[in-house]
């Protein structure tokens, strides 16, 4: 579809929107392989390349690993770099994942969130990118198609900063976000283009005259500096994020933080969310909230890095929170989300009480019904002062 | 065509101080192939002995720029590397004259097995560049375990001569006339002793646009539990007995590039090998003729087609 | 801990053949000893040194570079049967 620097407003997937973000930006490579619901964004990109409106290099790789590998090569290169995935796909790149964190190439990848394997399931769910949690990526989350759209350009800048230096994947939920249409509003080409700048990488392989060698063994001596170094700059990225979001909220007026906290001032029950399942929880914070009950909602944008602080600080005074989280870690003991946010909670001086409640694996349905319900039990507890469950499947 | 001594004048680009092992058959390859290059190269490497010899930080001994990213991946790395090229060559960030060869590097691990999948890819989507497999016959940087490149009955670490199996019992895999079926410009099988034709074919190979193929003989005292001094006598050997030899296939004909005036018995280039020390044994006389009726037959399919349009 | 701020991030070495600077000479039991007046620049063993440590100036082979020669011996066993310009000594003697 043809959206020019006029057309501000448009009703689009996700996917197409994030298609249209990346041919905004107008990267040098676009290494691509296809996988469902991921799928519409390499089509549409390749649409793109077709009709000349970017002039990017797509080739379409044998492999998510090889889509991957290519990335890592023509980063190392100098170049700017995008590709899409979901589920199996960015499973099949882990190894190159944790490659391209380590050699701090900010490539920039978004992740349509799709169950993994087995059973095979081609729904939302966010086992994908949770795995990939610990690989030294960003990882920004979007309840909306007009977020994944914004959370592309702020997600390139984050990485590309100098002082973080780091790839980053840019989330959202397959099928709920990714294939439903949305009115959003979109940001000129010239927009983008100020906004994203210019991108010219380090030490690129292609300066033959001063030869680099990207990728030695690291053995006792410094390995553990490097992996140092890499951690150091996922710290940085925390305030490097919240500036650019700022930036971006100053400069085209939709503003973004590291959290997003609804209706959490004074509220004695919330429930911790990611992705599009905050706007089902929202409307129910607003029609209980009608019914004189104090809860909220917090939602995170920003998973990678983990914005404990900005989380202690929201869940300040809340009496009892439920982490929902849509991947399990299996370790018995909650998701992912539910285990680093108790943490994070740890040092407050009234730390409220957390449970963990899983919910929508391979595309369940979330519903109205089950955010009340998870609100009644919350604030309940809040009363008795006791959990009876602290992990807990829900949507079953 | 570069005398060996106009080689001699330019630049090396494989410094000494590697931790190669001594008398390693990667190194004179490497050497002799960056030297024919006529130009700027870059290079990626699979993960192995080239890899990790060559890079112990802060060592590096490679005087051009180079990646190694992971063991599968050498032809994906290069491909996004080579695609950055024209990309930015395309938005004026190259100078539009300047002109840079690429090239990977694998073992027969990485080349043969885990990196087939990558390289045919690579070859498929006709990217510009030279793939170079120094093929030892084994996962020699793990502790000489079988690849599909392992010679047939070779004792290794998973493919052992006991008292039921003697070695491995497969044919390797022909990976040269894989990758000629992907209707690659120019592929061909080489050898370091033979400097001249190695020298010429990689000359000509990086010359070519489009995905070009070197499969190298690359002799492992380690693995091969031979002398280190005759590494280089026994890539000759592979090559005048016929297990290994020299052709090349250019936009589709055959041609062997080396024929030897008198076919040398296999024996010849097993005895000296530690990995077929079993194969002399008397029980195993039939393995021997096996073999050698093996290598005859390949030798005559070669010859079979020498001249000859195969794709 | 000053360290780290000074290594280039992501483990790149910036400059190439800083192995040059890596001594692997100790390796050596055997050294190679040239016959200079039997050699006769053929550079075959220059081509087929694998630690790159055969020394040419101006076309002549000069010697060995004994840091990083590791005595393999391949120069010895690969000069020329008529020529036999090089052998291999015993590094203790």
């Amino acid at each position: 579809m043809a959206v020019t620097a006029h057309t501000k407003k448009a009703a689009l997937t996700g996917n197409t929107a994030v298609a249209i973000a990346m041919k905004q930006i107008n990267p040098d490579v676009y290494p691509a392989y296809p996988i469902t619901p991921s799928t519409g964004i390499v089509e549409d990109f390749s649409g793109f390349v077709a009709d000349g409106s970017v002039d990017t290099e797509l080739i379409t790789v044998e492999s998510e690993h090889s889509a991957m590998s290519a990335c890592i090569g023509a980063s190392a290169a100098g170049a700017r770099v995008m590709t899409a995935t979901s589920s199996q796909g960015l499973a099949l790149m882990w190894e190159m994942l944790y490659i391209a964190s380590g050699m701090r190439l900010p490539i920039v990848i978004a992740d349509v969130n799709r169950a993994l394997s087995a059973p095979i399931n081609i729904h939302c769910d966010h086992s994908d990118s949770m795995g990939a949690r610990d690989a030294g990526w960003l990882q920004l989350y979007a309840e909306t198609v007009q977020e994944a759209y914004d959370n592309v350009f702020m997600a390139m800048r984050i990485a590309e900063n100098a002082k973080v230096m780091l790839p980053a994947m840019v989330c959202m939920d397959g099928f709920i976000t990714s294939h439903a249409i949305e009115n959003l509003d979109l940001l000129s080409d010239e927009e983008v283009r100020g906004f994203v700048g210019e991108y010219k990488g380090r030490n690129s392989l292609l300066d033959t005259d001063n030869p680099v060698t990207w990728g030695a063994m690291v053995l006792q001596d410094h390995y553990i500096t490097f992996k140092h170094q890499q951690s150091e700059a996922m710290t940085r990225a925390k305030g490097v994020a919240a500036g650019v979001m700022k930036e971006f909220g100053e400069k085209f007026g939709r503003p973004y933080g590291l959290i997003d906290a609804y209706r959490l001032e004074d509220a004695e029950a919330a429930i911790v969310i990611m992705n599009s399942a905050a706007g089902t929880t929202k409307v129910v914070v607003d029609d209980l909230r009608k019914q004189g009950k104090k809860v909220g909602v917090l939602r995170l944008r920003l998973f990678r890095p983990f914005p404990f602080k900005e989380i202690a600080d929201a869940l300040r005074g809340v009496k009892v929170v439920a982490v929902l989280d849509r991947a399990d870690s299996m370790n018995s003991f909650g998701g992912p989300l539910f285990n680093e946010l108790r943490s994070a909670l740890y040092d407050l001086d009234n730390r409220p009480k957390v449970m963990s409640r899983i919910y929508g694996l391979g595309g369940r349905d979330y519903k109205v019904k089950d955010a009340v319900e998870v609100f009644e039990e919350l604030l309940n507890i809040s009363k008795t002062g006791k959990i009876d469950t602290m992990t807990k499947y829900i949507t079953l | 065509m570069a005398t060996i001594k106009e080689l001699a004048k330019k630049d090396e680009l494989l410094s000494g101080g590697h931790r190669l092992c001594a008398g390693c058959g990667i190194p004179p390859i490497v050497r002799i192939i960056l030297r024919s290059a006529n130009g700027p190269v870059v290079a990626s490497s699979a993960t192995g002995c080239l890899e990790v010899g060559t890079t112990i930080y802060p060592y590096t001994a490679w005087r051009i720029p180079w990646i190694h990213s992971a063991f599968e991946n050498s032809a994906a790395t290069i491909s996004g590397v080579e695609t950055a090229y024209r990309a930015l060559k395309k938005r004026g960030r190259i100078p539009a004259d300047k002109d840079i060869k690429f090239v990977a590097f694998g073992g027969d691990g990485g080349t043969y097995d885990i990196g087939l999948q990558s390289l045919s890819g690579a070859l498929e989507r006709r990217h510009n560049f030279l793939y170079v497999c120094y093929d030892n016959g084994a996962y020699m940087n793990t502790g000489i375990q079988r690849s599909s490149a392992t010679p047939l009955f070779s004792n290794t670490t998973t493919s052992q001569a006991g008292e039921v199996i003697q070695g491995k019992q497969e044919w390797r895999k022909d990976l040269t006339r894989i990758v000629v079926a992907h209707n690659v410009p120019f592929a061909a099988q080489c050898s370091p002793h033979n400097w001249a034709d190695l020298s010429k074919k990689a000359e000509k190979a990086l010359a070519v646009k489009g995905p070009t193929f070197l499969n190298v003989m690359s002799p492992c005292p380690l693995g091969w539990y031979t002398k280190s001094e005759d590494s280089i006598k026994l890539a000759k050997l592979s090559v005048d007995t016929c297990y290994w030899p020299l052709y090349e296939v250019e936009n589709g004909v055959m041609k062997v590039t080396y024929k030897p005036k008198e076919k040398k018995p296999l024996a010849e280039w097993l005895k000296p090998q530690g990995r077929f020390k079993h194969l002399f044994k008397p029980e195993n006389a039939n393995l021997l003729s096996a073999f050698q009726a093996r290598v005859d037959s390949e030798w005559q399919r070669l010859i079979d087609l020498d001249g000859k349009q195969v794709y | 801990m000053a360290e780290h701020k000074k290594l280039p991030e992501g483990g790149v070495i910036e400059k190439g053949g800083t192995a040059h600077g890596y001594s692997t000479g100790g390796w050596r039991k055997l050294r190679p000893v040239v016959d200079l007046g039997k050699c006769t620049n053929c550079m075959i063993c220059w081509v087929m040194c694998p630690d790159s440590a055969v020394i040419v100036q101006d076309g002549k082979m000069v010697g060995f570079d004994l840091e990083h020669c590791k005595g393999c011996g391949i120069c010895a066993v690969e000069c020329p049967d008529k020529v036999k310009a090089i052998k291999m000594n015993e590094e203790a003697d």
